[in-house]
């Protein structure tokens, strides 16, 4: 009821004839600045798009770069961001959403464990993203796949070394908060009755969670994948010391390769070209199919989660 | 069919529901799938102890290795050379001053919230105390969807033509600068500081609203009197949350600071930040050397840095939900 009346009192507020001059005056300006917050979004993807879009072509997403970068397509950049994205999604989906069923079917409320849980997910969301490439460097590369090259390949640097296995995992707990949160809101959204059902039909709770609330709250855990994804392929700060590469005439076969990403293709690009004007056209390909990847996932993410909302609200 | 096997048939049954074997192995799958899933539960405390154990480890050195120390020099890392204070690690003589980082990553941060806040807590009042349910169920996501676009896009969009329009604008001595950094990072927090604040006034109860419009209030006294009154410990974790982002964001400052780690106030000069300076040199430095050290203890500041503001961010949100909730 109150929410009822309360858009009703938000509807009528803007076509209010007596309303002072106080109330028009701040409509005006919050309204200036949510256009201007928006007008900040538009202006980046036409610019991107426009400078982009004559660029793009079957030759430009197929081949190599030639030339010294300055000629050439961006086909191994693509290709190291997609098995990039995909290793890091293998990680850090099964584990955000065993996380997620944790925190929303099993821990209690008041739970030590539970709590200590949330808080450091919150802070992994937290924690700037070229400090996650401090530590991909420090923990995985430096420890862990030195640790590996001591025991299987004689102190030889096989695995000591930036590679794509390596800066997957360090996307993967980046990622993991953004799964963690989207699967946890859906498992939460999945209606008591259902449960009960589940159970009083003998299911186990186990049983129950696997088939009756996964299931159920599988909208919530895609939209948590995609965004994951989305944001695990537009990263770069991460993966600047642990795998990515300027540039490499092979593609990434094994697991310790490096490999090209586009985001970092851009940054280097932007940064390092010998020769800036000529590279200003493939700057703008590669910003735009980065920015079409990401941006597309994003949107989708977003609309699935509108939908899920939805038939969620109109079913209780 | 004899009462006798009907009686036995009555007492497999029981039997079959008490313990049958297959059901207690099916059990003791389930014991150690429900397990699996708690142990997985916990990366996420793994993982924030070893980034603080490893980040910690490698930075380290700086205060207790006598070789970086020498390196470094007497003053530690804001001791200054000559009276100036230079971050400048591959020279002939390395300085070591951090000094001009600091204010480098303070500069953008402050210039990216000069202009974020605003925009950002006046369009979340826009949203949700103003527009339509419709408008709203549209905008938000749509103001949301600026936080999915990557970062380096963000920091090539500010290279490129954010620069050039500050340079018509303001006509700036170097044509990265300060301004662009922060302009450029307004971008990225601006989603975060309205997303915050939106939720924030949408957790001030309705009774509020109603009781100052029944006391006589216009509708913009009550928003500015009463509703942002009662979501402000919301706002000032939507800032703190921005703040946050800003200044551990990498990519839009190495694209668009100009990366000159110079020590002065100006806006329009080039700066460098704690982030930019990790970004480029982590990269081409000796494994072990002072340098090496000192670019972890920066990560290892900024980590501290984002986990105390983040912290506080969180307990002002729950603190306020507390606050409302009890109230209603």
């Amino acid at each position: 009821m109150t929410t009822a009346t309360a858009s009703q009192a938000r509807a009528n507020w803007a076509e209010d004839r007596r309303s002072h001059f106080g109330d028009r005056a701040l409509v005006v300006l919050t309204l200036v600045a949510t256009l201007l917050i928006l007008a900040m979004l538009a202006v980046v993807l036409l610019d991107v798009v426009v400078g982009g879009v004559h660029v793009l072509s079957w030759e430009f997403v197929s081949a190599a770069p030639t030339k010294g970068m300055t000629a050439g397509g961006i086909f191994p950049a693509i290709f190291g961001t997609v098995a990039l994205t995909l290793l890091m999604t293998v990680a850090a989906v099964p584990a955000g959403v065993a996380t997620a069923i944790y925190l929303a079917e099993y821990a209690a409320p008041s739970s030590v464990l539970a709590r200590a849980i949330r808080v450091c997910i919150a802070n992994l969301a937290g924690v700037p993203s070229i400090v996650f490439g401090l530590f991909g460097l420090g923990f995985f590369i430096s420890t862990v796949g030195h640790a590996i090259d001591v025991a299987a390949f004689g102190g030889q640097p096989t695995y000591g070394k930036p590679s794509l296995i390596w800066a997957a995992l360090t996307l993967s707990i980046l990622t993991l908060p953004v799964v963690v949160v989207a699967t946890e809101e859906a498992i939460r959204a999945v209606p008591r009755e259902l449960r009960d059902a589940s159970l009083a039909l003998g299911a186990t709770k186990l049983q129950t969670i696997l088939r009756v609330v996964l299931p159920e709250a599988l909208g919530g855990i895609l939209t948590g994948s995609i965004l994951a994804v989305s944001r695990g392929a537009g990263e770069v700060a991460p993966i600047l010391f642990t795998g990515a590469a300027y540039f490499l005439p092979y593609l990434p076969t094994h697991l310790n390769d490096p490999f090209m990403s586009l985001g970092y293709h851009v940054y280097v690009l932007a940064t390092q070209s010998p020769d800036v004007d000529r590279t200003k056209p493939l700057l703008y390909g590669t910003v735009l199919v980065l920015l079409a990847l990401t941006f597309l996932l994003n949107l989708v993410a977003v609309a699935i989660r509108a939908r899920t909302r939805r038939r969620l609200k109109s079913s209780m | 069919m004899s009462v006798q096997d009907v009686v036995t048939e009555a007492g497999r049954g029981t039997k079959a529901t008490a313990a049958p074997s297959w059901m207690a192995r099916a059990r003791l799958g389930e014991r150690a799938l429900e397990m699996l899933i708690k142990i997985v539960a916990l990366v996420s405390i793994a993982s924030v102890l070893l980034i603080l154990f490893f980040v910690g480890k490698e930075a380290l050195p700086v205060l207790t290795s006598a070789e970086a120390s020498r390196e470094i020099g007497a003053g530690g890392l804001f001791a200054g050379h000559d009276g100036q204070h230079i971050w400048q690690p591959v020279s002939e003589i390395p300085k070591y001053d951090i000094l001009p980082l600091l204010a480098g990553s303070a500069k953008v941060t402050i210039v990216a919230l000069v202009f974020a806040v605003p925009l950002s807590v006046a369009a979340a009042v826009y949203v949700s105390e103003i527009a339509h349910k419709r408008a709203r169920e549209l905008l938000k996501p749509a103001i949301e969807l600026l936080a999915g676009v990557p970062s380096v896009v963000v920091g090539f969009f500010a290279l490129v033509v954010l620069s050039t329009w500050v340079q018509k604008a303001y006509g700036a001595e170097h044509r990265l600068n300060a301004l662009v950094a922060g302009i450029g990072l307004a971008f990225a927090i601006c989603p975060i500081v309205f997303s915050v604040s939106e939720d924030a006034l949408r957790a001030v109860p309705h009774s509020y609203r109603t009781a100052a419009i029944a006391l006589g209030s216009t509708r913009a006294q009550t928003i500015l009197r009463v509703v942002l009154p009662a979501a402000g410990p919301g706002i000032a974790a939507a800032i703190v949350l921005g703040f946050g982002r800003a200044i551990g964001e990498t990519m839009i400052v190495v694209l668009a600071s100009g990366n000159a780690a110079l020590l002065d106030p100006s806006l329009e000069h080039s700066t460098r930040t704690i982030t930019a300076t990790i970004a480029q040199e982590l990269g081409e430095v000796v494994v072990g050397s002072a340098h090496y050290h000192v670019l972890f203890a920066l990560g290892a500041l900024l980590f501290l840095a984002t986990f105390i503001v983040n912290f506080a961010g969180e307990r002002m949100v729950h603190r306020m939900r507390a606050r409302l909730g009890g109230s209603r």
